[in-house]
């Protein structure tokens, strides 16, 4: 028998009906409350688990106690085995995260989690980018940049049950970003890329022959090998953050930070993980190429998760001189919705604006636009 | 085969066995014929007929099955009984590829004449005149539909035809001593090897993205443009069955800046006889005779991808041309700035044939019957599908609610309703006595696709039987999730687990393969 485990955050989503962009720390989810905030990911997780109902008998569901999946589970018509003790009514982050451990322990197959940004982010610390054990979101929370999410819980329930069914068991590697929350609330976004989680893959079928469908893993191989196939001597170039721009320093054969900005000249690394100042000293005044892919369920190629390429960074290298990489699925997953710049800089993110060629495989580009909104 | 006499359902039932593979009835020492030892005088002229092979000898004995003849027929036909398609049943399920009747009597002409089946490709010309004369008159044919100068039709396949396309304007560029030009600009919805053989010929590939309207930005188009374009390569309809109105303004843009515009007519049968590729400002095109004209095609089978040029491309074009110079026709080799040839002998001779056949059946009227009637069967389906439950149209409104010959329609509606998707539908249609249906090209732009082209070959009643099938699976998928789940019920082999069969590690192409996979042999 498979084993989900479920665990939701019964606080998430709380602040956004009534305007508080977040629902992290206890004084907040307590104005929430006073605003007349009602619970939202209880009924999102119970809607996603209706859709896996059809596999009752064939599958097992692993929870914690009352709100935190016990009562979602019963709703949607579950017999749940318990685990863990919560303080009904007070849950915090540290729930989450010692639910997360106890279900890896208990050997489940996949973890549904109901939550936003934060609880993706507790996910993300208590199972780590080490496990093998795939992850997936259904969307209840204000923020949502982490890629780690179905579009809405109807399609998680789906990809969940098309998952313990051995029907789409293709995983990909998705990010955990979360903003600061109390900076949002005075009017500034600092999203930061916190690591990747292991989702199912949410294509459900490979496609016939006749399409001649190449897997991701193959086009992003295509895109390394396009991106340093010219690459010019004597200019520097940044890696930024992401699996696809990992693939140019694998290919490079060169270290890499997943998360950060990583700085190469003539095929040879000048440093790794740089910040904002550190980038632009290596920058300034030099001939420079940037390369970026569009990070989390938005699309963001500037502004989410690689804020150290900075406006002043951006400029000195000039938009001819950056290249946005991504594939295809990448891109068919936001249309119609442009990628997306946000350097804080509203004029440069202007200039940035327009169609750009997306290097999407060897020698392969799309048109694709960028924009602000 | 009978049908219901409430539902108009055929009862239908795939057959039940599960054919062995022909290698599986092998019988050591069985044999289908038995040849004849050399006689003793030609023995002693040539040996034994073995050991002048020399070193080309194999060491062992090739694997092959040993089957008597009548053990083959039997396994051939009860496994083409197995199959599904045109000649068995409603066959509009294969979107672009234009499944229309092929006339039985193009395969007679094609197999059995003698003047056609007995004929050497390498014999001399004057001495398949016939051969000759049929291909000259088939060019001047393809001449009139497209408005274009000259015809080739080397190119074994469509996708064949757009890379001697991409060879020609790269020769043309060249010859004219321009050697920057490296990219070529295609879209989103055009077919997949506008982007794919461009490539391999060694340009630089640009692709369109559809915008809202499912259309190829015409800003995203002209920001793609420099003079670094070689040219484009575009289909239109696209796979949508949307007409571009604005084809005009991409051609002549693409041409502003040097380019070439090849235009990708797959999907002629939407226009044929109606529009031209010379009208539409285009220098060369392709079309693909095994499916617009009737050819039947299949499996990889022979196909011809007939290419078409202006004069002034003609001298870059795939030899030998055929030409008649007013008593005989001769093989032209003798064209210095031809790309050379592009397959063997000349072309799928046999694909030309019929044809060639097929637009004298027809005529100029004929043809342009052939469209109109394909485009009002995609309308009168279309206006039975829209009102399905669960299935979604795509840019339906503006230009898009018109369609000409092919809607690439959507289940996201029944996947968000019941979870079942355009995967599980297909599995359920063959329990119909209807074969699966095409989905799209990759990636899925539009969701849960399946692409649907009921050309004129079709009758009201097998278009009302289809929509029905699809209404009633759909109404399946709502009502009774279990038929779903367990289909295909009415064959022989069930579900098959598609991760497994895309696996490399698992399937196993070949027998030897097999073997080896299943651990019977090393």
């Amino acid at each position: 028998m498979k084993k989900l485990g479920l665990i939701v955050n019964p606080v998430a989503g709380m602040g956004g009906r009534v305007g508080l962009k977040g629902s992290d720390g206890a004084e907040i989810q307590k104005r929430a409350r006073e605003l007349g905030a009602k619970p939202e990911s209880p009924l999102r997780a119970i809607e996603a688990l209706k859709v896996i109902a059809r596999l009752k008998d064939q599958v097992e569901i692993i929870t914690y106690p009352y709100e935190m999946g016990e009562v979602e589970a019963r709703e949607a018509g579950f017999d749940p085995r318990v685990i863990g003790s919560i303080n009904s009514g007070e849950t915090n982050p540290e729930d989450t995260m010692q639910a997360a451990q106890d279900m890896v322990a208990a050997g489940v197959d996949i973890i549904l989690f109901a939550g936003g940004d934060g609880t993706a982010r507790n996910i993300y610390t208590a199972v780590g980018s080490g496990s093998d054990i795939p992850v997936l979101g259904i969307p209840a929370g204000v923020k949502i940049h982490s890629a780690v999410y179905a579009i809405n819980p109807k399609s998680a329930g789906e990809a969940a049950a098309l998952f313990l069914e051995g029907k789409a068991v293709n995983i990909r590697e998705a990010e955990v970003m979360d903003i600061d929350e109390d900076a949002f609330r005075e009017g500034r976004l600092s999203a930061q890329l916190y690591g990747y989680l292991n989702v199912p893959e949410n294509k459900k079928y490979v496609q016939s022959v006749k399409s001649g469908a190449r897997s991701e893993k193959a086009e992003v191989q295509g895109i390394a090998a396009e991106i340093v196939a010219n690459m010019q001597d004597d200019a520097i170039y940044v890696i930024g953050p992401g699996t696809t721009t990992r693939s140019i320093m694998q290919k490079l054969e060169l270290p890499y930070t997943l998360l950060g900005v990583d700085v190469v000249l003539n095929k040879q690394i000048l440093a790794n993980d740089v910040n904002e100042q550190q980038l632009y000293e290596f920058v300034k005044g030099k001939k420079t190429h940037i390369v970026v892919t569009a990070i989390g369920g938005q699309g963001h190629i500037f502004g989410r998760g690689n804020q150290q390429i900075s406006p002043r960074v951006i400029r000195d290298a000039g938009k001819e001189n950056i290249t946005v990489v991504a594939s295809r699925d990448k891109l068919v997953s936001i249309m119609p919705r442009p990628l997306l710049v946000d350097t804080g800089d509203p004029e440069l993110d202007r200039q940035l604006s327009g169609y750009y060629r997306i290097v999407a495989g060897w020698q392969d580009t799309l048109m694709y636009k960028v924009g602000t909104e | 085969m009978s049908r219901d006499r409430y539902t108009r359902f055929r009862k239908f039932h795939q057959a039940k066995w599960d054919e062995e593979i022909i290698f599986e009835l092998s019988v050591p020492g069985e044999r289908g014929v038995l040849v004849p030892k050399a006689e003793a005088a030609v023995a002693q002229e040539v040996g034994d007929g073995v050991s002048v092979l020399g070193a080309l000898k194999r060491n062992q004995a090739p694997g092959l099955p040993e089957v008597s003849q009548m053990r083959v027929n039997r396994h051939y036909l009860r496994l083409s009984q197995e199959t599904m398609g045109t000649d068995v049943n409603i066959d509009i399920s294969q979107g672009t590829c234009t499944m229309k009747y092929s006339p039985k009597v193009q395969e007679h002409m094609a197999a059995r004449h003698p003047g056609i089946a007995e004929v050497h490709p390498l014999q001399d010309a004057e001495t398949m005149q016939g051969v000759l004369e049929i291909i000259y008159k088939t060019e001047q044919l393809m001449k009139e539909i497209s408005g274009l100068d000259y015809f080739s039709f080397q190119p074994g396949g469509g996708a064949h035809g757009v890379y001697t396309n991409a060879s020609v304007i790269r020769a043309y560029h060249q010859s004219r001593g321009d050697y920057k030009r490296d990219e070529i600009i295609t879209t989103m919805f055009s077919h997949p090897c506008d982007a794919a053989t461009p490539n391999t010929a060694g340009f630089k590939v640009i692709t369109l993205m559809p915008d809202e309207n499912g259309f190829p930005p015409l800003d995203a188009f002209k920001a793609a443009l420099s003079e670094r374009t070689a040219g484009i390569m575009i289909t239109n309809p696209e796979d949508t069955g949307i007409y571009n109105p604005r084809i005009r303004e991409y051609v002549d843009a693409a041409h502003a800046v040097g380019a070439l515009c090849s235009y990708d007519q797959a999907n002629a049968n939407a226009f044929l006889g109606i529009a031209r590729a010379k009208e539409a400002g285009f220098d060369m095109c392709h079309f693909n005779m095994h499916k617009t004209f009737s050819a039947p095609h299949g499996c990889m089978g022979p196909a011809t991808g007939a290419v078409g040029y202006k004069e002034f491309l003609s001298p870059f074009m795939p030899v030998p041309r055929v030409e008649f110079d007013g008593s005989k026709y001769v093989l032209n080799y003798n064209c210095p700035q031809s790309i050379g040839k592009t397959r063997s002998f000349l072309g799928n001779f046999g694909v030309i044939l019929k044809s060639y056949m097929w637009i004298m059946q027809h005529g100029a009227e004929g043809l342009k019957e052939a469209a109109i009637c394909s485009v009002l069967n995609n309308n009168y389906m279309m206006k039975k599908l829209k009102d399905t439950k669960g299935v979604v149209m795509y840019y339906d409104f503006g230009v898009g609610k018109n369609r000409l010959e092919q809607v690439r329609w959507s289940w996201e509606k029944l996947q968000q309703d019941t979870g079942f998707g355009t995967g599980d539908v297909n599995q359920r249609l063959s329990d119909f006595g209807i074969q699966h249906y095409w989905t799209s090209h990759h990636p899925w732009v539009v969701p849960e696709p399946f692409t649907l082209e009921p050309c004129e070959s079709y009758s009201k009643d097998d278009l009302d039987e289809y929509c029905g099938v699809l209404a009633e699976i759909s109404r399946e998928c709502y009502e009774e999730p279990e038929v779903i789940k367990g289909a295909p019920h009415n064959g022989p082999t069930h579900r098959v687990k598609h991760p497994e069969i895309n696996d490399e590690e698992l399937i196993a192409v070949t027998w030897r393969q097999y073997l080896r996979k299943k651990g019977l042999k090393k």
